[in-house]
């Protein structure tokens, strides 16, 4: 039944109302005096040297990318370690797997030369 | 809370566990293999394929579901893995020196066709439509990077982009439709929801069909049919050649088998509904298909418009909607697959270094100064075209007269009359090799072994199932027969 | 015959000690003794009751044998090997048919049809289709005749092709071209029929445009390949209807079902029948599509001799005389395939008159003769039909090779008007040449008098309008022929002077098969004699295939399986009633003939400045024909000038350019379309998701809505 989901539509007015509020009453309650070196980006209140838009290494994103694998590992491990002793040796088995497959994953990125950065 | 812990099947799964582990250890073996020597890699990912090919044998005539009802290991899933199996060591094969030709040569590239192929394997043996997604997913996000492997070359990267935003932009449709038929029908599982649309007296829920509609977008997306092919010749003629061949049978072969299952199993009471809009798909597909490549000149674009066409008749045998139909398709499915790769594999071959000779007008004279090429590359493209005595006539025969038998006369005649208009372009190739004198100085041929293996077995399969083909007619209808 | 079926012991062997000679040789030819095991079909004791009827397969496979061999390894071999390779096994093709031959002859008449089977070769669903031979009186003949005149013609082609530099591939296609023939005639269903037909057209194509470098043959070849894939779509669809009908393939059971199944009605009889007579006209170059036909002769002389007469061209009719039970139950069919018999005929023979071009002559001559048979077919003598066109198959080889062998002396000349007086250069090339224009003319006792006449005997008896015009083809044909032969052998001598010191006569390699084709042209019509009884032993051969003569009769009683025989319409007593007449119909054939030599002997002989005068009297007339009835000038007229198109609306109905204009049209349309399609494949890949959302939107609307 469409009323059914009456709880999520009310949460996503809601979702999108707060931001669209908080934005809104900022720009219209906060005075705003410009000036050039308000406009400035800021940089820890140095003067910003060149452009922002300036390439960055790419293995910054590599590093970031393995970052958010073993990030992802560990949120996964919270929640398994909690019921750990429901699961039994199933749990124990899958979880191994889900090791193994992430350390080759860990043995290839590292030969590959990932974790040196020259 | 209880857990329901899973029934693990394991060895419903060995093919697919194989093939996964074998890619696993490629990884693993090209970062201890030196730079530019990465042949090893290749013949571990051979290996892992043969193994796996063996595994399903033992599979065979054994139906059975597998991790609560998410996978269905029957002889249709096995008949399409066979095939994609195939495909695989075939694209690998034809793959080797061609890499190293192109100075690309990186044992990721098997790794990623095996992923690929995993990703293949679980879409046909998916008996729930979040199984078909996922694999949908493996298979096509190992593609994307694939597409682009040459990434020196232009177009190889945008190849690659083009198939990963259009790829994207199509899961998402596959995605909503599945929640839709979620939502109307409260199951994912395809025996769920064909149990609940014969349980139920028939109503026109929109839900029900705007989710079928979606799914139709989301696999005639990865098919390619009319008006969701767009992408492919872009995609086909920028990828590299090995891969494009890989992609027009795998993908082909894997999608088909999910469609089926989907469509004319757990969809089966909507049958009346989604039928004539598959007819008036068809035909636009196909007709499109062998038009446009008519006006093609490179020779890659071609075979895409080509794999668009066929992707036209093979849709008849689902239209057919009966037994000989389904085992039609599947029949198809693997006369496709030996000719398309060897037409590809006689493109790579004759291409070499940077994709020199893929215009048509560089085949010209080519049947005399490589007779056995030529006689190669002309026997895949009877095939295509559906000229006696290869494996692309018996399988149009076969489609046509199960669209025949189904009554649908009027497409058996549009897919004859197409079938006519397609010789023109097929055979303007043969013309060029044979009655043409050469625009180019063209050098020797570099015939690697793996190479020369890869065309027999293809030329081999093409001739073997166009002369012989009852025992692979009985395959394919043994795999229907037990179709769940 | 049955398959398994045995006959009886004893009476084999009576039969077999007439004819001692076949299973001696399978006894002593150690290729079908190894063949023997091969074939799980035939046990030792099988093969010895058969002989060589289990043995048909080997007719069409020693040309695939020799194709393969001259097309994988032919440029590592020398000329003379390949050369040789080719001819001997067209030449054992024959020997195997000509043992088949005698095979048959044992058999009762009534079981001479045999099937042989060799394997299933697509099991869809209930219904199969094997590859499988039929032998029985219609195919061996046409076995004989195919692989006879290839024969003469691959050793003609040796000296011919000689210093070609594509002489392996030459053979390679020639061998394929008659590989796929023979497979045309002897497959047992229409399936393996329609590879044969298949391969035919594929190697017309190959061999029409065989010097591909100059752009007329090129041209010749897509002609004839895009006509005949019209002519293909026709068959196809028979097929196609023929298979939802009877859902077999098969010929007895297609036949044996047609015949006992009354269910059938006539129009779906009739639209099969039409649409195969479509897909005989592409092959055997009938009005509308015979228009591929006068440019196939770009291709080399011998192909043009191959094509127009053994191969190729005689498909059509066969098709037409193996489906003769199908005709026979469509009335309407047989009418159609009558009048567009006759009209080709009387139409061709016209634009004969006037062509300068040796070789254009015979390639209208051809279609004209060809145009008889059909006639023939349409007035339900079938086996009148497959007779002319044995012996057709024996002159017009003849006259091509004759042809072949002016040009070879003049340097590749073609035009008659620079010819004259060669009659003393090239003596047996004048005298073969002189035979086949008896027998073309229908000039007692040569071949094509018995076969033509008996032809138009039968267009008289069914209709007397249908034997007034082919008469007056006849009449054209005797004047044509004779017009070739005066203004190329006798009179003045009009050769280039510097061409003239080189007449000189072929090499005996090329005049060897014309001398035989010569005796073959002369005394092969005495194979079917009429009017005494029994001595018209090709009808009585061909009896238990095509039925009897008379069309629309019933009275076809199954003979084995599904073919007709005639018992209450038997030939003789429908002749013997009307003997004086048909003494009187040969006799008037006879002074047609003479006519037109006669004619033909007064204007380019006797009197030569005749045509001249004539030509100033019949101003129009002659243009009309001098210019191919202005069917090119048409076309140009029609699409240069559509203004005035409304007025030449009728010619159009004459006018087989417009056909061609359609063919040629409608392949132009598919081309510009398709350039345009392309263009909608701009490469931005918004266009490509926007045309995936449209595509979803229609979807899902017509899901919603419908």
């Amino acid at each position: 039944m469409p009323s059914d989901y009456f709880p999520v539509f009310v949460f996503l007015l809601i979702a999108v109302g707060f931001p669209v509020m908080i934005i809104a009453l900022s720009s219209i309650v906060g005075p705003r005096k410009p000036s050039p070196e308000k406009l400035m980006p800021y940089e820890c209140g140095v003067d910003p040297i060149g452009s922002a838009r300036k390439r960055l290494s790419v293995k910054f994103y590599i590093v970031a990318m393995l970052f958010v694998v073993f990030d992802i590992e560990a949120i996964f491990l919270y929640p398994w370690a909690v019921i750990f002793k429901d699961l039994g040796v199933f749990g124990v088995v899958e979880m191994g797997l889900f090791i193994v497959i992430l350390f080759v994953g860990l043995i290839y990125a590292w030969k590959k030369g990932v974790l040196e950065w020259e | 809370m209880d857990l329901v812990i899973p029934k693990i099947d394991a060895l419903s799964l060995c093919p697919e566990l194989v093939l996964s582990i074998t890619a696993m250890l490629v990884l693993l073996v090209t970062v201890y293999l030196p730079k530019g020597r990465k042949d090893p890699a290749a013949y571990v990912g051979l290996l892992g394929i043969f193994i796996a090919l063996m595994s399903l044998t033992l599979l065979w005539g054994k139906p059975r579901y597998a991790f609560n009802n998410m996978i269905m290991v029957d002889n249709f899933s096995i008949f399409f893995n066979m095939v994609i199996l195939v495909t695989a060591a075939l694209s690998i094969l034809m793959s080797i020196t061609y890499l190293k030709e192109e100075g690309m040569s990186h044992g990721e590239f098997y790794a990623l066709i095996l992923f690929s192929a995993v990703g293949m394997m679980f879409m046909t043996a998916g008996a729930n439509l979040i199984t078909i997604f996922l694999g949908l997913e493996t298979m096509s996000i190992s593609l994307y990077v694939l597409a682009g492997f040459l990434r020196d070359s232009n177009r190889s990267n945008e190849s690659a982009l083009k198939y990963l935003l259009l790829g994207a932009f199509s899961s998402a449709f596959l995605l909503y439709g599945i929640a839709f038929i979620y939502g109307a029908t409260g199951t994912t599982d395809l025996k769920g929801i064909s149990e609940f649309l014969s349980r139920a007296t028939y109503m026109k829920d929109p839900m029900l069909l705007a989710g079928m509609g979606l799914l139709l977008v989301g696999f005639g997306f990865k098919i390619a049919t009319v008006p969701f092919h767009m992408w492919t010749p872009d995609v086909y003629e920028g990828a590299p050649t090995s891969v494009t061949a890989f992609m027009s049978v795998g993908v082909k072969a894997a999608v088909f088998a999910a469609f089926v299952r989907v469509f004319s199993h757990a969809l089966w009471d909507l049958q009346p509904d989604w039928n004539q809009l598959l007819w008036i798909l068809a035909v636009l597909t196909m007709t499109l298909g062998n038009v446009i490549a008519i006006a093609q000149t490179n020779i890659k674009r071609m075979l895409a418009y080509s794999s668009i066409a066929h992707a036209g008749y093979i849709m008849m045998g689902m239209i057919a909607s009966n037994e000989l139909g389904t085992s039609s398709i599947l029949f198809y499915m693997l006369a496709y697959a030996f000719t398309n790769l060897g037409a590809f594999g006689v493109v790579i071959l004759f291409g070499r270094k940077g994709e020199g000779n893929l215009d048509i007008e560089d085949y010209s004279g080519m049947g005399f100064k490589y007779p056995v090429l030529g006689l190669l590359m002309a026997v895949f493209l009877f095939s295509l075209a559906g000229i006696p005595p290869t494996a692309g006539f018996v399988g149009k025969f076969y489609i046509f007269s199960a669209a025949v038998k189904a009554g649908y006369i009027w497409l058996a005649i549009i897919g004859v009359m197409n079938s006519l208009v397609s010789v023109y372009y097929y055979l303007r190739v043969t013309v060029m090799m044979y009655m043409k004198d050469p625009v180019k100085d063209l050098e020797g041929l570099h015939w690697s072994p793996s190479m020369i293996v890869a065309l027999i077995i293809a030329v081999a399969g093409t001739l073997l199932i166009g002369i012989f083909p009852s025992p692979y007619l009985d395959l394919a209808k043994q795999s229907v027969l037990h179709l769940m | 015959m049955k398959i398994g079926q045995r006959w009886p012991e004893d009476e084999m062997y009576k039969w077999g000690s007439y004819f001692g000679l076949a299973p001696k040789i399978a006894k002593t030819w150690p290729c079908l003794r190894f063949s023997q095991y091969v074939s799980n079909f035939c046990s030792v004791d099988n093969w010895r009751n058969r002989e060589m009827l289990d043995y048909v397969w080997l007719v069409p496979l020693f040309p695939a044998i020799g194709f393969l061999i001259n097309g994988l390894f032919g440029y590592r071999l020398s000329k003379g090997f390949v050369g040789v390779l080719a001819c001997t096994v067209i030449g054992l093709s024959f020997l195997t048919s000509v043992l088949i031959f005698f095979d048959l002859l044992q058999l009762p008449p009534e079981s001479r049809s045999f099937e042989k089977i060799i394997y299933t070769w697509i099991p869809a669903g209930d219904f199969k289709t094997s590859v499988g031979f039929l032998v029985d009186p219609l195919s061996i003949i046409m076995m004989l005749t195919v692989s006879g005149v290839s024969f003469l013609i691959h050793i003609y082609s040796v000296g011919y092709m000689h210093e070609d530099e594509g002489f392996k591939r030459y053979f390679t296609y020639l061998n394929l071209f008659v590989f796929s023939m023979l497979l045309l005639v002897s497959a047992n269903n229409f399936l393996l029929m329609f590879v044969g037909w298949e391969g035919v057209g594929l190697c017309s194509y190959l061999l029409i445009g065989f010097w591909y470098e100059r752009k007329a043959p090129a041209d010749a070849g897509k002609k004839a390949f895009v006509v005949n894939r019209i002519g293909d779509f026709g068959f196809l669809l028979a097929m196609m209807l023929i298979f939802v009908t009877f859902g077999t393939l098969n010929f007895h059971g297609v036949f044996g079902a047609a015949h006992h199944n009354n269910e059938v009605s006539t129009l779906v009889m009739t639209a099969i029948t039409l649409l195969l007579f479509l897909g005989a006209t592409g092959k055997s170059a009938q009005i509308p599509l015979y228009t591929w036909l006068p440019d196939a002769m770009e291709g080399p002389t011998p192909v043009s001799a191959l094509i127009h007469a053994a191969t190729m061209v005689t498909a059509g009719v066969y098709m037409v005389a193996r489906c003769s039970v199908l005709y026979t139950l469509a009335p309407v069919s047989l009418t159609v395939v009558a009048i567009v018999g006759v009209a080709t005929a009387l139409f061709t023979a016209s634009m004969a008159l006037a062509a300068n071009d040796i070789k254009r002559v015979l390639a209208y001559s051809t279609i004209s003769q060809l145009g008889y048979m059909f006639l023939a077919c349409g007035v339900g003598a079938f086996s009148a039909g497959i007779f002319h066109l044995m012996t057709h198959a024996f002159f017009k080889a003849l006259l091509f090779l004759g042809a072949g062998s002016v040009m070879h002396a003049m340097a590749g000349e073609l035009d008659m008007r620079k010819m004259g007086a060669l009659k003393p250069h090239m003596p047996k090339t004048y005298w073969t040449f002189l035979i086949a224009t008896l027998a073309i003319a229908g000039i007692f006792p040569f071949a094509g008098f018995f076969s033509k006449d008996e032809i138009l005997w039968h267009a008289f008896e069914k209709n007397t309008i249908l034997w007034a015009l082919g008469a007056c083809a006849a009449l054209m044909t005797s004047f044509y022929m004779f017009r070739a032969v005066f203004m190329t052998f006798h009179g003045e001598s009009r050769v280039d002077a510097e061409v003239k010191k080189h007449l000189h006569e072929s090499p005996s390699v090329m005049t060897t098969p014309l001398i035989i084709l010569a005796i073959l042209s002369a005394i092969g019509g005495f194979v079917g004699i009429p009017i005494i009884k029994g001595a018209n032993v090709f009808h009585d051969f061909l009896t238990p295939v095509t039925g009897g003569h008379v069309a629309g009769s019933v009275e076809v009683t199954l003979g084995n399986l599904a073919y007709a025989s005639s018992s209450a319409l038997s030939y003789g007593e429908a002749v013997q009633h009307n003997v004086g007449l048909e003494i009187f119909m040969m006799v008037v054939s006879l002074i047609i003939a003479f006519g037109g030599l006669g004619l033909a002997y007064l204007m380019y002989l006797k009197d030569p400045s005749l045509p001249r005068r004539l030509v100033e009297k019949f101003k129009l007339l002659y243009h009309l024909i001098l210019n191919k009835w202005f069917v090119d000038e048409i076309y140009d007229f029609l699409f240069v000038n559509p203004i005035k198109r409304g007025s030449t609306v009728l010619w159009q109905f004459f006018d087989a350019k417009v056909i061609d204009g359609i063919v040629n049209g409608s392949g132009w349309c598919i081309k510009w379309t398709s350039s345009v399609l392309k263009r909608i494949q701009t490469g931005y890949v918004q266009n490509y998701a926007l045309s995936i959302l449209v595509g979803a939107v229609a979807i899902i609307f017509y899901f919603l809505l419908v």
